[in-house]
């Protein structure tokens, strides 16, 4: 479990984390959204103690990230941003000798490494120098690492940041795997929208060190883009008469030559009766459906314009 | 705090060693894994393999030429003395190498970005610093040994030469505290560096005073002084332990990886000197100011007092009892004057004018040096310098006690007069210099530690000008115009 309470980072004259206060219990995915220098970084940092906050509370797995550093770091996998690996080394020497600094047995190191490998389709890697090793290796390597002592949380920097598409799948697989069979408390940063989304059971948005916004993916679309959006498209160009039609049911929103889009609050209820409206007045409908509101929409809404 | 955690009962022998290991586990592994990567490195590797078998040749050759030249002139002992001093420059440049490995530990890791990870493992900072220092000691201090008995063994062969066990265990001793006298210097200079580039460039600092510790050695050898060679191994053992406590107190995870760029920040570092150094006012400055700053270096007062106090006794004792004056070297008749005293001051050669001004520009130029050299050897040579004056007045007056005459007399007459106010202003400098000393070696939390350094400067500069200064030319005076005139009514009567 992962307790932040008014969790602040000052450096010099730059609040870098702000009172910041979330909850991630065992079995849930968090994504921590946010543009560059929101304060992702600066946050897995302190929560991995390796930052101490300059105020407010931290506790991993029940240990205080400012009192308990030592007991903190045994409970955390952290996958930094950069893998940052000892390129002269081979695979199998690097995790063996994080396995080391962890306590792990020369047993359990060999067990726990060949379980990784085989998971994440890396054995015939592991007597490679990583120097030889691509980008998407590297970063499979280092989250490896990450997952070797068996950690209850895991905090996870970009972790699927240069890999190819079916690497990117195994290791979001891996994450889902470590949330529901594990149940792992996982916070995982990122700037993949819709790996977030599909991840994540619940997102908070940082913006300039502050949760700006937090829910799960439904309920921040829901509160931060308005109810859902409907597309009704026409057989032809009639639309005189049916937009005032429509507004006595729902909000119009946009308007095209043969279509339209609308507000509705409870689509289920207002649908069927609009449809039957339309019928009766003629208006030949030839679809009608919701319009797909992305994370992306939900997140330029919060940090967009500020961002750019 | 090196070793942590768990207090284990000190009488409980198995439990502390148990600890120890316990704490020294992920020491030998972080030590093991550098080893086995800076032996990957040909860069590193070739360099110091070329210096333990090349520069041993070099140095054979030199000194097999050497020998049958000044053998031509029968000056075959300057060159029996120079084999020894080659001896250590074979150890020196391959531990010199200890450098390049050291200044890369952390804030190469820093530029590589590997650190965060190792950071973020179970490790204890002292576990961390005392790995990487190992492993940045360890290939230098073995290239070392490697040369220094490769260059023994050609000697062997070609001059049929080999050291006493005493020079030869001092040689090996000597390279083994240089090098990690350099591997700490270079590991606190890595560990608080921002930049590869910018720890390299610091290392001059660490260099300089090593080549003139090489000097100092060659001058050793050159007189055949063995134990003037254990004493400079002794000292940079001593100066190992001191960079280490000072290491592992400024090491801080945070400014490894906080820290982005070179950036030194002129206008606080100058406005905090400023603020220490300059008076707020006349009454304020001797009614507040000074006492304060001397209530902050009460201990380092004590410390000064009684250094210079028993150590010069105890020299000026050994002296005595080793190298016994003459009743003859006590010429007090010529003392009955004051044109006699000044004479017999100037038949010293100590004193080149005896005047108020010369005797007070040398007091300063004497404190200022103490104050420099004290500030690199966290006080010690400060302490050192100001129990030389102590130990010859000691030596002279339990000479004089040996011809009959009351020491404390001696020291009444000869030394009280202007030393009452002459030696508290040296004390006073001295141990201020030593509280610069201590700040360096046991810094403040805030901003790294540096404004701690710097306003214990300001505070140096401040009781030099307003408290020292004025003392010394005081005692200038006194020394000039009333000692030798106090001298002269005692002894006349």
């Amino acid at each position: 479990m992962i307790e932040l309470e008014g969790l602040t980072k000052q450096f010099d004259d730059l609040i870098a984390v702000d009172h910041v206060t979330l909850t991630v219990p065992a079995g849930e995915v968090l994504a921590l959204l946010g543009p560059n220098g929101a304060g992702k970084t600066t946050t897995v940092r302190m929560l991995s103690a390796v930052l101490r906050p300059t105020s407010g509370h931290a506790r991993i797995a029940g240990h205080d990230v400012s009192a308990e550093e030592h007991l903190v770091r045994h409970n955390v996998g952290v996958l930094t941003e950069a893998p940052g690996l000892y390129t002269r080394m081979t695979g199998g020497e690097y995790l063996d000798f994080f396995g080391k600094l962890r306590r792990l047995t020369a047993a359990e190191r060999s067990e726990r490494i060949a379980a990784l490998a085989e998971q994440f389709r890396m054995t015939f890697a592991l007597d490679r120098r990583l120097h030889e090793y691509s980008k998407g290796m590297s970063q499979k390597i280092a989250l490896m690492r990450t997952l070797l002592h068996n950690p209850p949380v895991l905090l996870l920097d970009e972790p699927t940041s240069a890999m190819d598409p079916a690497s990117a799948r195994l290791v979001r697989d891996a994450i889902l795997q470590l949330r529901d069979t594990d149940r792992r408390a996982i916070i995982v940063c990122t700037h993949n929208l819709p790996e977030a989304e599909e991840l994540a059971d619940r997102i908070a948005i940082i913006r300039q060190g502050k949760i700006v916004a937090c829910g799960t993916p439904a309920e921040l679309k829901k509160r931060l883009l308005g109810p859902p959006l409907m597309a009704l498209h026409l057989a032809r160009q009639s639309n005189n008469g049916v937009i005032p039609l429509i507004e006595r049911y729902a909000s119009v929103v946009d308007v095209g030559d043969a279509w339209v889009r609308y507000n509705v609050e409870d689509p289920g209820a207002t649908n069927p009766v609009l449809l039957k409206a339309l019928a009766a007045a003629d208006v030949p409908v030839v679809t009608l459906s919701e319009v797909h509101q992305s994370l992306e929409s939900v997140y330029l809404s919060v940090v967009g314009e500020k961002a750019q | 705090m090196i070793l942590q955690e768990h207090a284990v009962p000190w009488h409980d022998v198995k439990a502390q060693w148990r600890q120890l290991a316990e704490f020294m586990y992920p020491v030998w592994v972080i030590a093991q894994r550098e080893i086995k990567d800076t032996l990957r490195d040909w860069r590193i590797v070739l360099p110091i393999v070329i210096l333990v078998t090349g520069f041993p040749f070099l140095a054979n050759f030199t000194a097999s030429r050497g020998i049958a030249f000044v053998n031509q002139y029968g000056a075959g002992l300057i060159i029996e003395r120079l084999l020894p001093f080659l001896m250590l420059v074979v150890a020196f440049f391959p531990s010199s190498f200890s450098l390049v490995i050291a200044l890369e530990t952390f804030v190469g890791e820093k530029e590589r970005r590997s650190l965060e990870s190792l950071l973020a493992t179970p490790l204890s900072n002292g576990q961390l610093y005392l790995g990487k220092l190992i492993a940045s000691s360890v290939p230098p201090i073995i290239a070392s040994y490697i040369g220094i008995i490769f260059y023994l063994v050609l000697l062997r062969v070609s001059l049929d030469w080999r050291p006493g066990f005493s020079l030869l265990l001092a040689s090996f001793v000597m390279a083994t505290a240089q090098t990690l006298v350099m591997v700490t210097g270079a590991v606190i200079v890595s560990s608080q560096s921002t930049s590869v580039r910018a720890a390299n460039l610091l290392a001059s600092f660490i260099i300089i005073p090593m080549t003139f510790l090489l000097q100092a050695q060659a001058g050793t050898l050159l007189f055949a002084n063995y134990t003037a060679l254990w004493m400079i191994a002794l000292f940079l053992l001593v100066m190992t332990l001191l960079l280490l406590r000072l290491g592992i107190r400024l090491f801080d995870r945070e400014h490894l990886l906080g820290r982005d760029i070179d950036q030194i920040d002129l206008r606080g570092t100058w406005q905090t000197f400023r603020d220490a150094a300059l008076p707020k006012g006349p009454l304020s400055l001797y009614f507040e100011e000074i006492p304060r700053i001397l209530r902050g270096a009460r201990t380092e007062l004590w410390i000064t007092v009684l250094t210079i106090l028993i150590g010069g006794l105890i020299v000026g004792w050994w002296g005595t009892a080793n190298f016994s004056l003459p009743v003859e070297a006590f010429a007090l008749d010529d003392l009955l004057t004051v044109e006699g005293i000044q004479e017999a001051i100037s038949a010293t050669n100590l004193i080149s004018e005896f005047s108020v001004r010369w005797i007070f520009v040398n007091n300063i130029r004497a404190l200022l040096f103490a104050g420099f050299l004290g500030l690199f050897s966290m006080g010690v040579l400060a302490q050192l310098l100001l129990m030389t004056p102590i130990a010859i007045i000691a030596y002279v007056a339990l000479q004089v006690g040996n011809i009959g005459i009351n020491p404390w007399l001696f020291v009444a007459i000869f030394v009280l007069p202007h030393g009452i106010i002459e030696l508290p202003a040296a004390i006073v400098a001295t141990a201020q210099t030593m509280r610069m000393g201590d700040v360096i070696l046991s810094p403040p939390e805030e901003q790294g530690g540096v404004l701690g350094v710097v306003r214990e400067i300001g505070h140096f500069v401040k009781l030099f000008i307003f408290l020292v200064l004025p003392l010394l030319l005081l005692a200038a005076w006194l020394e000039v115009h009333i000692t030798p005139r106090v001298v002269v009514h005692f002894l006349g009567a």
